[in-house]
């Protein structure tokens, strides 16, 4: 296999000459991008599935064998619908604004290592990056809002913006502990970081950073705007929040957005906490010798799936949060916890306990 | 102390993960919906469902024009003109349900002394036009005599109760 990149990349190289580079690159946005938005469609469906089982009712099942065709059918249908552009909307913006949340979402998945070696770009401040891309998405959804010329649209994306750049702070802080275990801020060199000899998943950082696992999981919730966080679509009162004038694929695009973010959320969350693509068993008697065969990618699709199946499970236990409980959580518990947990790991890792 | 001990709790998440520990138990529990279309929930005899008018076993219609049930019913649904029939007997010569006022209460089959209104367990019908849930007296007689066997059946079964 590698042999064949590598075979095919001197080739190419020689084929193609100086356009040989954005067109490789391009391939590999596509490899990459094509099966998330696969993801992102069949996340619908298992949502919906999930959503019902903890209902105790089956979830879809009319379209395909065991509802199978249901993203399918949603997609075309919001395909085929008319987009409305209220009258007194900004029309630039309003129709800029779905891209401008969808491309972040996707963009930031440009660094993630999905396994040793492969990933689209190795930049060494990988972490400074997807915290930016994570930031920038706030634009669209304040553009959205505005835009859109309605209350309910701008309550929803003052209420959003509000809550994802509280909650980035702790997520920051969060990450930052991550850094100072990894002592780098090279995505791939993190999970390396994680990589022990015998030890599998205790060399992990979730251990050692469990409170920090936690605050970053929650304030991603909170940052994908999901529930119990989703007071930005908060339904009850501002109807449907920053999206309440889109129809159509525009509204495709802030949805495909929000299950995007939640993949990448989760991805971070493998990467940074969960080892990556390392295997868990690796090393271990037995059990590390059986799996040891597995490529790195399926355990880290496991380990996302894993998250993203917590991100469901939040949404069908927990009711949504109040605006003030909100920002009391971000600001008053979350932070201080975080700064709190940063010094005390720079404390630990200068002892002889710090064992990771 | 209790507040300590509700800070602890609080901060080790031990209420959220409680929640989730039922959620999750939902999760593999066999799910109870009923598929409509495929599956059906089990009807009792007493089920008030669209209405019928029946006959006796000689083809003679059973209604003797009473006014019973256009009296009791609540939502004004019924109307009734009644006339002399040649031979006699007193019989009706209009009687109209209309179902979309209709609040299928079951006054009506209880009020009548010859059991001639009665509601059956039908309740998958529609109408295309408004004014194709008016029901007229030649069409309850029809409803009634598709399913006379079904309704004599339930009659029967409810008898004791009477």
């Amino acid at each position: 296999m590698m042999e064949l990149l590598q075979t095919l990349e001197q080739n190419g190289q020689q084929l193609l000459g100086p356009f040989w580079m954005p067109l490789w690159t391009l391939v590999k946005i596509v490899i990459i991008v094509a099966p998330i938005m696969g993801g992102v469609a069949y996340l619908t469906l298992a949502e919906r599935k999930i959503l019902g089982f903890m209902q105790v009712r089956p979830g879809p099942n009319r379209v395909g064998y065991w509802g199978l065709l249901q993203p399918i059918a949603d997609g075309v249908k919001l395909l085929l619908k008319e987009i409305i552009v209220p009258s007194s909307a900004n029309k630039f913006l309003f129709i800029a604004a779905p891209v401008l949340v969808l491309v972040p979402a996707l963009a930031a998945w440009a660094v993630i290592p999905f396994g040793d070696g492969m990933e689209l770009a190795n930049v060494n401040a990988g972490l400074l990056y997807i915290l930016a891309m994570t930031s920038v998405g706030v634009y669209g959804i304040i553009i959205a809002g505005w835009a859109s010329n309605s209350k309910y649209a701008f309550l929803g994306a003052l209420r959003s913006t509000a809550q994802i750049v509280s909650y980035e702070l702790a997520m920051g802080f969060a990450l930052v502990c991550v850094l100072l275990a990894a002592q780098s801020m090279n995505l791939g060199d993190i999970v390396r970081g994680q990589q022990t000899g015998h030890a599998g998943l205790f060399g992990w950082y979730f251990i050692p950073l469990f409170p920090m696992f936690v605050v970053y999981f929650i304030a991603g919730v909170a940052e994908t705007n999901r529930a119990p966080f989703d007071l930005a679509e908060d339904e009850a009162t501002i109807v449907a929040g920053f999206h309440t004038e889109y129809s159509g694929m525009g509204f495709a695009l802030f949805f495909l957005a929000e299950y995007a973010n939640m993949m990448l959320i989760s991805a971070l969350a493998a990467v940074m906490f969960l080892g990556g693509w390392l295997n868990p068993f690796h090393g271990w008697p037995l059990l590390g010798a059986l799996t040891d065969w597995i490529p790195g990618l399926v355990w880290l699709l496991a380990k996302i799936g894993f998250m993203l199946f917590l991100f469901l499970w939040f949404r069908a236990t927990f009711p949504r949060y109040r605006y003030d409980q909100l920002m009391r959580l971000g600001w008053k518990v979350f932070i201080p916890l975080t700064l709190v947990w940063v010094v005390v790991v720079a404390a630990w890792m200068q002892t002889p306990f710090w064992l990771w | 102390m209790k507040k300590i001990v509700n800070f602890f709790k609080s901060f080790l998440l031990l209420e959220l993960l409680k929640g989730m520990s039922v959620t999750g138990r939902y999760f593999f529990s066999p799910h109870i919906t009923v598929e409509y279309p495929d599956e059906k929930t089990p009807q009792s005899y007493r089920f008030r469902g669209l209405h019928a008018q029946r006959r006796y076993p000689n083809g003679e219609e059973r209604c003797i024009g009473c006014k019973l049930c256009e009296a009791v019913c609540p939502a004004l649904a019924i109307k009734i003109e009644v006339a002399e029939r040649e031979d006699g007997t007193r019989r009706t010569t209009q009687y109209d349900i209309d179902l979309v006022k209709c609040i299928f209460c079951g006054f009506c089959e209880e009020s009548c002394p010859v059991d001639a209104i009665v509601e059956t367990r039908i309740y998958e019908y529609h109408g295309e036009n408004r004014g194709d849930l008016y029901y007229t007296k030649p069409m309850l007689l029809a409803v009634g005599e598709k399913y006379e066997e079904q309704i004599a059946q339930d009659r029967a079964a409810d008898a004791k109760y009477r």
